[in-house]
């Protein structure tokens, strides 16, 4: 566990996020998406990505967090899924960071919600927590919590 | 490279070879004399002998190799190619094709013992063989080859000087000269060669150009053969990269089949490429082009000639470009058609008939996805030609027939589709014993087969279960799957059509659409968002100013309807759909898409109609799979995405097609009413004020025609309409009649209600064949559960229900027609 790992980190609001750096494809600024209607609320709707069409997911939605405010800003964290690119919508983009084993604790029982099975834990920095986010769970947005009710 | 990827290139081109082998074999069979094909045979068995033993697939090159030892007889005309040596080949084909695909899932062999095979090949190798030399030439070629070529590319290498370099592009090397030709003649050949070399003073340049190894292995071989003359023809171009690739080449057993191979060699200029690459390569050039379009836009506002001069070229080069990357995806519908030849030969045999198997247009071009996707329907085609089109040799010997029959395959292209035709001199279809199946399968009425056109009873033999029946009866036609193929050919977009003479023959026509890719779609919009439909579902358009709008659409107990040309059209609004802004403001024209599902036409109301464009679907991520009434998303001309829509599944989600498909010819008053399900009904009085009902579905049109319009031809009320001579039933008569009671004066009876000026009358039936019933008084559409309250107590009702809280009889339309056509008969003899 001497290797540090990489994320790649973002916030939505004021808590800072982080996926595996080789995880992520590109940062991309937000653009106007089609919306998909009878889709899931968290999907947001298509962007084309040099002429790849990929789905957008506002993460925020999909984590249970309150709608980002009118005018906000946002941009795209364009993962690698089994099922091609996938892009996420952050609220701001951070640094990669490298972390050691030893930062990691599993998320506390009184973590509720649908967040909790979407979230696989965090590392200590010393100043924040660096929150992990399963990201096959993220994207599988068929299995979880479909519905929009 | 890897293990792997060796294996896998043996796959796929030992794949390719067995499909040459099985129509060389049959084309041979025919042409027992030929001998380049014999050349071609032992080549391709030798090749996938030597690459199975450098593989180390023993059984593989066990039988490859009795095989091969009989062909050499064959050559060596030391015994005479048979049909049981035919027969043998082409089973270690099938063999071979055995162990590949287990060599393709497990990795191994596999279990089967092809020793029995082995030796049944050995036993024809000795049989028939005028003297028994041991066959041990087998390794001549190749080593020959490998003799020939490699002093005189050392040569050429000596000579060479070590700061040029010499390029011999394979696409540009002209045909070999005659394998067998003096090698004197070889410098003859120098000229065209000669006009290939590139010089380049940098080998490290021309180093890193050069492509993976693997791709000299096939272009060594031609190489050093010429080298030779070249080198000493033009002392100032020499050395050649081919030299590193050499040992690869003399390595590879391929290497022993380039020189000799390309007799009618085409595949030489070919390439492998990753499908997917060229996936990607299409998506790039659709970017590019999106891109040239927002270039020449802005262009437009300079007026720097340089600037506008590149953006016209850029936009030529992108426009050849596209089409070319396009191209790539085409290929020879050969690929398919190559294995029929095989297929016709084992089923004529398996049915003790003669066949003669002609196909022409075998270098069509089509994309290659749908070439896969032709595959199966074609088989099926064929398959009913010689399984129940052509006679045996016996009957058509009766019939004044030659022995042999004759199918044909032709494929061409037509008005920007490929054309696919299989037609046989057989027995043709019967259509009388079509439709007597199809009425005892119960897929169409009796009824509605007497109304039918000669064309549209062909067509029965399309419907799903009309093959399910059992061929015991054995009526020499076709129908066995024929659903299947034309359920596969829709798929793909396209069509099928069948034309049969009793007695001559019938042809097989399908349409397929030359690529899948990029399809033509309509695009609407509607709740502010653009959406793509695929022409080939769309009818037509309508459109209705505002005024039209308000009368044109009607509500039917809810459910919105259209009156498109007397029939009633459906109709589905997309934003409803879709749940995008329910408000419709009123007072504002309406678009109209008439949409077929299958073959249920309904009407989809969209907000506006923008334009055709060409699109690629590209299919949804998983996020959205679920989602049935999108088939896919695509990239617009302005680089924006549109949502394609599934017509299909927009229908079974308006409900305008139940998720079954139910809906075949059958019509309503005889399928079992016992359903619950509702249905749209007609409830209308009769003169004595019983309350009748007819379906809806069936219901063409109401109308009032002045008495003064009827007329009368025979015994029977006749009435003009619409340019045609509309037949006029009286229900409340035509019951009388078929009870037996009033039938001494029609034309008494007939119109005993004077009273009124016009009588309403029920238009019925389809386009064809239609009725009008006079009935007493129209008294309402409603939509309600039909269930069976009472058998019928008089001919002319089907059954009894409760309707609204009335008895209401249900009418055998089918008996009044019947009725009147009897009543007109008897006073026409």
């Amino acid at each position: 566990m001497a290797t540090p790992q990489q994320f790649c980190t973002f916030y939505l609001g004021e808590q800072c996020y982080g996926l595996d750096v080789l995880q992520v494809q590109e940062i991309v600024r937000s653009q106007p998406p089609t919306r998909v209607p009878l889709a899931p609320p968290m999907v947001l709707g298509l962007i084309n990505l040099r002429g790849q069409i990929v789905t957008a997911i506002d993460l925020r939605r999909r984590l249970g967090l309150p709608e980002r405010s009118e005018g906000g800003e946002s941009v795209n964290v364009v993962v690698q899924t089994d099922d091609g690119a996938v892009s996420l919508l952050v609220d701001e983009i951070g640094d990669v960071l490298g972390v050691t084993h030893q930062q990691f604790e599993r998320p506390p029982e009184t973590l509720r919600g649908v967040a909790r099975e979407l979230i696989r834990g965090a590392y200590k920095l010393p100043d924040r927590l660096l929150v992990i986010l399963d990201l096959e769970k993220i994207v599988s947005v068929t299995e979880t919590a479909n519905s929009p009710a | 490279m890897s293990n792997n990827e060796i294996l896998r290139e043996f796959l796929l081109e030992t794949h390719e070879n067995l499909g040459l082998l099985d129509s060389d074999l049959v084309k041979l069979e025919v042409n027992p004399g030929e001998k380049s094909t014999l050349a071609e045979i032992f080549r391709t068995f030798h090749s996938v002998k030597g690459t199975a033993g450098f593989m180390g697939l023993v059984k593989l090159q066990t039988v490859a190799h009795s095989a091969e030892n009989l062909l050499s007889r064959l050559r060596a005309e030391e015994i005479c190619f048979t049909p049981p040596i035919a027969t043998a080949l082409l089973r270690v084909v099938d063999a071979i094709r055995e162990i590949l695909s287990n060599v393709e899932a497990t990795g191994g062999e596999g279990t089967g013992d092809y020793t029995a095979l082995a030796a049944e090949v050995d036993r024809l190798r000795e049989t028939g063989a005028a003297d028994s030399k041991p066959s041990v030439v087998l390794q001549t070629p190749i080593a020959n080859v490998i003799n020939d070529g490699m002093p005189s590319a050392r040569a050429a290498l000596q000579a060479a000087d070590d700061d040029r370099t010499l390029f011999v592009s394979k696409s540009l090397i002209a045909p070999p000269p005659e394998p067998q030709a003096p090698r004197s003649e070889g410098t003859t050949e120098l000229a065209p060669a000669a006009a290939l070399v590139l010089e380049t003073p940098d080998v490290a340049a021309a180093a890193d150009s050069v492509p993976a190894p693997r791709d000299f292995a096939a272009l060594a071989a031609p190489a050093p053969d010429r080298s030779a003359p070249v080198a000493a023809a033009l002392p100032v171009a020499a050395a050649l990269p081919v030299a590193d690739a050499l040992p690869v080449a003399a390595a590879l057993p391929v290497a022993g089949e380039t020189p000799e191979t390309r007799l009618g060699g085409v595949t030489d200029a070919a390439i492998r490429v990753d499908v997917g690459l060229l996936d990607k390569l299409m998506t790039l050039v659709g970017e590019l082009v999106l891109a040239r379009n927002q270039i020449l836009q802005h262009s437009d506002t300079y007026e720097d000639s340089g600037l506008l001069g590149a953006v016209q070229r850029l936009n030529l080069l992108t426009t050849e470009l596209q089409a070319s990357v396009m191209k790539t995806r085409m290929q020879p519908i050969g690929n398919v058609l190559n294995k029929f030849p095989r297929i016709v030969r084992d089923l004529s045999l398996a049915c003790g008939k003669k066949v003669r198997f002609d196909m022409e247009g075998r270098d069509t071009e089509l994309d290659k996805s749908l070439i896969e996707a032709i595959r199966d329907p074609l088989t099926h085609m064929i398959r009913n030609a010689v399984d129940h089109g052509i006679e045996p040799p016996e009957v058509r010997r009766a019939n004044g027939k030659p022995d042999e029959g004759r199918l044909r395959m032709l494929a061409f292209h037509e008005g920007g589709k490929v054309i696919i035709e299989v037609s046989d001199d057989g027995a043709g279809i019967d259509v009388m014993k079509v439709r007597d199946k199809a009425i005892a399968a119960k897929l169409i009425t009796a009824e509605a087969a007497a109304r039918m056109s000669r064309q549209e009873l062909l067509r029965l033999v399309f419907l799903p279960g009309f093959s399910t029946t059992d061929r015991v009866t054995q009526f020499s036609g076709r129908g066995v799957g024929m659903d299947v193929v034309r359920t596969n050919m829709e798929k793909i977009g396209g069509a099928v059509e069948i034309e049969s003479t009793l007695g001559e023959g019938t042809t097989v026509r399908t349409k397929i659409p030359l690529t899948l890719a990029i399809i033509p779609a309509l695009i609407v919009s509607s709740g502010g968002e653009r959406f793509a439909i695929p022409q080939a579902s769309l009818l037509e358009l309508v459109w209705l100013d505002p005024e039209q709008a308000q009368r044109g659409i009607e509500w039917l107990h809810g459910a919105p309807v259209y009156r498109l040309r007397g029939a009633l059209l459906p109709l589905v609004f997309l934003d409803e759909q879709l749940q995008l802004s329910a408000a419709r403001p009123e007072g504002v024209d309406i678009n109209i898409v008439v949409l077929q599902a299958d073959d249920r036409p309904f009407g989809l109301v969209v907000d506006a109609i923008r334009d055709t464009e060409e699109i690629v679907v590209k299919p949804l991520q998983k996020q959205l799979k679920g989602i049935a009434v999108f088939a896919g998303a695509a990239i617009m001309g302005d680089g924006r995405i549109a949502l394609v829509l599934d017509i299909a599944g927009l229908a079974q989600q308006a409900s305008v097609i139940a998720g079954a498909k139910n809906r075949t010819l059958t019509e309503e008053p005889d399928s079992s009413p016992a359903a619950e399900e509702t249905q749209p009904l007609l409830l209308f009085a009769t003169r004595g004020g019983g309350q009748m009902a007819i379906p809806l579905s069936q219901v063409a049109r109401l109308e009032e025609f002045p008495r003064s319009n009827l007329e009368w031809l025979g015994e029977n009320q006749v009435v003009q309409y619409r340019g045609d001579i509309l037949l006029l039933i009286d229900v409340a008569e035509g019951m009388q009649h078929l009870a037996g009671r009033g039938a001494a004066t029609p034309a008494a009876s007939a119109a005993p209600d004077q009273s009124t000026e016009t009588i309403p009358v029920v238009v019925y039936g389809s386009n064809e064949e239609r009725v009008g019933l006079i009935v007493g008084r129209i008294l309402d559409i409603v939509n309600e559960p039909v269930t069976v309250q009472a058998r019928a107590n008089r001919p002319g009702a089907l059954f009894t229900s409760i309707v609204q809280d009335k008895v209401t009889e249900f009418v055998d339309v089918a008996a009044l027609v019947r009725q009147a056509q009897r009543g007109a008969e008897p006073s026409t003899n």
